[in-house]
């Protein structure tokens, strides 16, 4: 892996503009950074985006800091990693330092409630944008078992509220039955 | 004292918060309201709600808030960086044995299973959202004549930009937001 300390500055400058953009919860960024590093920078291939967010979903901690972590690493080491949390935590630690002192003018302001509630259909045409594209890529493989997977993991987690991390979980198992017969496979093949 | 018990109480809720956002929520309560009184049930809520209005991830959202409230900015440098020393340092692990593994054919596999299963994710957050977005409810609440139109034609208008002139995220975000609240101000609608 080589690190590359001249994307330091983008990275951190990318980080901080994501962060202070990103109503809504983890996924929202996550849609977010794929557009920016995968379609944009070119910086990430769109399955390790997809990496990324899996291991994000399985570690402790706020989704977005886990991801940078991670992107950040992978940039330029732990010095890259520091450097995408700083740009991911600094927004939200300005903005809520200042809010903090005035929160109740803030709380009740018609205007802001407006305001955050139109931004949501702008935050969901960015991740179906996102989505459209990405599970396009799933029908793609032509796997039967993948976009079984996908269609039944939508379902669960949507319309029966399963955990996200039990979904990664169970596809985890899945992933490595499925790793089981192909290498079981592999052998007969060799064998006949 | 206080910033040492603030800052281990921190360590604490960004451990444990596996499964992101909401899932902070109990253990921040816990922690702050419940173990060490340092806010009341009341400030508590009030914080959930501005930490739902503003960006950032609601953990790093309460630490600073709590951070704050209880010792300026010295408590918000020690609550957040507290909240993401367990992030930090668990994912930069498994960030190095991936880049290490990524390419070995059976990890490859393995991971092959997982990308659908994210791909799921991300599309039943957007479709959350969307819900909020035209209906101001979930999914199970929709009433069909609660639709909000002006949302409804943002979001069309949004992703067909986003689709055909493959327009930034961002501008997309912020311009949706400038736009409603002027349509929303010349109806006089604006609650």
């Amino acid at each position: 892996m080589k690190k590359d300390y001249s994307k330091l500055w983008t990275l951190f400058k990318s980080m901080f503009i994501l962060s202070a953009c990103t109503f809504g919860g983890g996924f929202v960024i996550v849609s977010l950074m794929k557009k920016k590093y995968v379609e944009e920078l070119k910086w990430l291939e769109e399955d390790e985006m997809l990496d990324v967010t899996a291991i994000t979903q399985s570690a402790p901690g706020p989704l977005p800091v886990n991801a940078s972590v991670i992107i950040g690493y992978r940039m330029a080491g732990i010095i890259g990693s520091l450097t995408a949390i700083l740009g991911t935590i600094l927004p939200p630690m300005i903005i809520i330092s200042i809010i903090s002192l005035f929160y109740d003018q803030f709380r009740t302001n018609p205007y802001i409630a407006t305001a955050l509630q139109v931004m949501r259909a702008g935050v969901a045409a960015v991740i179906f944008d996102v989505v459209i594209n990405l599970a396009g890529n799933v029908i793609k493989t032509k796997r039967i078992l993948y976009i079984v997977m996908m269609v039944t993991a939508f379902v669960a987690t949507y319309l029966f509220d399963v955990s996200a991390m039990l979904i990664i979980f169970v596809c985890l198992g899945i992933g490595l039955a499925d790793l089981y017969v192909t290498l079981n496979n592999k052998k007969k093949g060799k064998v006949s | 004292m206080l910033l040492l018990k603030l800052f281990f109480a921190f360590i604490q809720v960004g451990m444990f918060s596996v499964g992101g956002g909401y899932a902070a929520i109990p253990l921040i309560q816990e922690q702050i309201v419940t173990i060490h009184h340092l806010m009341t049930m009341e400030e508590f809520s009030d914080l959930i709600t501005v930490a739902e209005m503003t960006p950032g991830p609601i953990s790093i959202n309460s630490a600073t808030f709590v951070g704050m409230r209880i010792a300026g900015i010295p408590g918000v440098l020690l609550c957040s960086i507290g909240c993401i020393i367990p992030s930090f340092i668990i994912c930069l692990t498994l960030a190095h044995f991936y880049y290490k593994y990524r390419t070995v054919s059976g990890v490859q596999v393995v991971l092959g299973s997982l990308r659908p299963a994210v791909v799921a994710l991300i599309a039943s957050a957007g479709a959350s959202i969307l819900m909020l977005g035209l209906f101001q409810a979930e999914l199970k609440d929709v009433v069909l004549g609660n639709l909000r139109y002006i949302e409804l034609v943002i979001f069309v208008v949004a992703l067909f930009l986003l689709r055909k002139f493959k327009l930034n995220a961002i501008t997309i975000i912020l311009g949706s937001g400038v736009v409603g609240t002027i349509v929303y101000v010349l109806m006089g609608a604006v609650a």
